[in-house]
């Protein structure tokens, strides 16, 4: 019951959050500054709540494994799954979003040197091999127990990966929008919109992931009581 | 037949059993994911005792042991060794514990003696020259002190690897299959070595799936299967080999 | 202070054969070789103001390339081995604590590391003609390099060993971890071959030391996760 309440509040937002996006907020800077159409600008509407809820997916993924080799939960190795597999398909949707509009602004898909760019794209990479280590271990628990590991090695790397990116080249191009904070601004109900739009559907699909889990476990428990 | 005939009376004499609990497992489970490996098991080791452990593959008699030399921890339930908990110091444990088993242990590119002595300094056994010397003599490969392991034939290999286990003198022995890949007479010669060391005054633990070699030192033997103990042999079926053939074929079949 | 005693031993194997220095020698001695050839006139001493520009640009990540590559073999063979006779089953029955062995390997790892190291740069200093100023810094930027590729590398050999890919797996997941390592090591590589001085590299220096503090406080901690049964 509270997940379907869940699953249709996250659809009811998101349906608002595109209309706001479309039909409401303002570009997010200054038209004059922007390269590009200005109106690609607005794509920044989906791009930072996705970049930072993927942040947040392996941020949860960080905790779980250590609450997992802690307590040797399976349940904590779930969550670690679900949580790494939503982020790693927020951080490809981070680098997409963003590869779109640099297109527009800066005339390039890809600029290699700028740091919130190769963070993504290092996180990207992370997570990757995070899935590739679950991948390679058959036994659940051993599995559990290796990309808990890698989940807290991975997730150590990455701010040192931003510092030294950042001091690697130290310019960045990456634009920083600027805000009108004052209440009920167009543009901030928008922003705030979106980030409960996507932090609920980054929550939706990984408790929905999660209860794929416990269905294939389910699964399993049929098919050995059927052949015993 | 009576296989226990032909062991000699002296050895018989020497396993004094019934004197204190040694090892004690309470309520021991061992869950892989949702594997369920070990179901409850209880089983008291006495002090000097041999016990032999049977069972078909993947009834659980690895996890066993590798649950008493503390290199997996339990799901639920405890171990006691001489009266300590295995998880509270599982380092101290570990120096009352050799092991042997199928696979060696040794450094193929070290010679016998180097092998011996890295493995006497984690032990922190002292004067351990004098003891690689003494061990070598025992099993016979003092004329190969300082060949490299590599060169070594299997069976070399796992007397050496009896030499390894009993370097800190351990007062418990677990034996995990040390016959594998060892030819009639190998294992023959690996069972004079065993019982011409102390080991006699040792607790003995062995895990086998073969009833007659398995039998023929021990003073109790169990059958595990499927998880946990279905059948504890008693004294005179000890001595039949052939009934206990029959018991473990029936028992295996059952737990299928 | 056994884990001495457990690099000691994995020393004394290798140099009984060296076959895993020798491999990891002639492999970034080949690398350095093969990109001196793809570089072509610009390696050579005749060379313009320009073309020099462009070696003193791709040299560093060239020499880490040779070094992190050849490297990673040795990692993947530091447990692999142990593996052979059931070893890290013996280390791991043996009366010490599980980071022990994670100190041991790392020392062993570290010592194979830096002895291909310092024969690489003699090489990679004829065959692109540099003059280094500054051998002591660059020495320091390569240990700690090495030290970050150790530390992390170690403990996810560690974990690759009871994989079923074993040896692929472990350079797929170990380079994204390392790229703050790789990075700042060769930035400082650059910095220091075009004659810079060390307080130019301070900013590097610090990523490397935090990044090797950090991982080898936490290998510390999860290793005995990675070697359970």
């Amino acid at each position: 019951m509270l997940k379907k309440i869940l699953y249709s509040l996250t659809a009811v937002l998101i349906l608002v959050s595109i209309y706001l996006v479309f039909f409401y907020a303002p570009i997010p800077v200054d038209p004059k500054s922007a390269g590009g159409d200005p109106e690609n600008f607005k794509i920044f509407y989906f791009h930072l709540p996705i970049a930072i809820s993927a942040y947040l997916a392996f941020a949860i993924v960080f905790v779980s494994s250590i609450m997992y080799l802690k307590t040797k939960k399976q349940e904590w190795d779930i969550v670690a799954l679900s949580s790494a597999e939503v982020g790693v398909v927020f951080a490809f949707l981070t680098l997409a979003t963003g590869s779109i509009w640099a297109r527009s602004a800066w005339g390039a898909y890809w600029v290699t040197w700028d740091v919130r760019l190769n963070t993504s794209l290092v996180l990207f990479l992370i997570y990757i091999s995070y899935l590739m280590v679950r991948q390679a271990v058959d036994e659940p628990e051993k599995r559990a127990r290796l990309s808990a590991v890698f989940g807290i090695v991975g997730f150590l790397g990455v701010p040192l990966s931003f510092m030294s990116i950042r001091l690697w080249n130290k310019t960045t191009i990456h634009p920083v929008a600027e805000l009108n904070y004052s209440t009920f601004s167009p543009l901030l109900t928008t922003l705030i919109t979106n980030f409960a739009a996507f932090f609920l559907l980054m929550a939706s699909l990984i408790i929905f992931r999660i209860g794929v889990e416990h269905l294939k476990e389910k699964g399993n428990e049929m098919k050995r009581k059927n052949s015993l | 037949m009576n296989i226990r005939e032909n062991i000699k009376p002296e050895q018989v004499y020497l396993t004094r059993t019934g004197e204190s609990t040694i090892i004690s497992i309470n309520n021991l489970s061992k869950i892989f994911g949702t594997n369920v490996v070990l179901k409850n098991i209880n089983l008291e080791i006495k002090k000097g005792e041999f016990l032999t452990i049977f069972g078909p593959n993947g009834a659980g008699k690895t996890t066993l042991v590798k649950i008493m030399s503390t290199l997996v921890s339990p799901t639920s339930g405890k171990v006691l060794i001489d009266g300590v908990d295995i998880k509270e110091n599982p380092v101290g444990i570990r120096k009352k514990i050799g092991v042997i088993s199928h696979d060696t242990y040794l450094y193929t590119e070290l010679t016998a003696a180097e092998n011996l002595r890295f493995f006497g300094k984690m032990y922190d056994v002292l004067d351990t020259e004098a003891r690689i010397d003494e061990l070598l003599e025992r099993v016979g490969l003092k004329y190969r002190k300082n060949d490299r392991v590599g060169t070594f034939s299997r069976g070399m290999k796992q007397r050496l690897s009896i030499a390894r286990a009993l370097i800190h003198d351990p007062p418990i022995l677990f034996l995990d299959e040390p016959y594998t890949g060892l030819d009639q007479h190998a294992s023959a010669t690996f069972d004079r070595i065993l019982s011409g060391t102390n080991a006699h005054d040792k607790t003995r633990v062995l895990i086998s799936h073969d009833i007659e070699r398995g039998i023929s030192f021990c003073n109790r033997a169990i059958i595990l299967a499927n998880g946990h103990i279905a059948y504890e042999m008693n004294d005179t079926e000890l001595g039949d080999l052939l009934k206990c053939k029959t018991i473990y074929d029936k028992l295996v079949e059952e737990n299928k | 202070m056994k884990f001495l005693h457990i690099a000691w031993k994995d020393l004394k194997a290798e140099f009984r054969t060296k076959q895993m220095l020798n491999s990891m020698v002639m492999f970034s001695f080949l690398v350095i070789v093969i990109f001196s050839f793809a570089f072509g006139k610009e390696s050579s001493i005749y060379i313009s103001v320009i073309d020099r520009k462009i070696v003193d640009l791709l040299a560093p990540g060239m020499l880490w390339i040779a070094f992190t590559f050849a490297g990673m073999l040795g990692l993947s063979r530091s447990f692999a081995g142990e593996k052979e006779e059931g070893c890290l089953e013996g280390l791991k029955l043996c009366p010490v604590d599980r980071s022990d062995i994670y100190n041991g390997k790392v020392i062993s790892n570290t010592v194979l590391m830096f002895l291909m190291e310092i024969t690489t740069i003699p090489l990679f200093i004829v065959l692109f003609s540099y003059e280094i100023k500054n051998i002591p810094g660059l020495l320091l930027v390569v240990l700690l390099g090495t030290l970050g590729f150790i530390f992390v590398g170690t403990l996810l050999s560690a974990l690759t060993v009871n994989t079923r890919t074993r040896e692929i797996l472990l350079p797929v997941i170990l380079f994204p971890v390392l790229i703050p390592v790789i990075l700042s090591a060769v930035t400082a590589t650059g910095v220091l071959l075009a004659a810079g001085s060390i307080f130019e590299i301070a900013g590097e220096l610090r990523i490397l030391v935090i990044f090797d503090v950090i991982f080898f406080i936490v290998a510390q901690l999860v290793f005995e996760y990675t070697i359970e049964d």
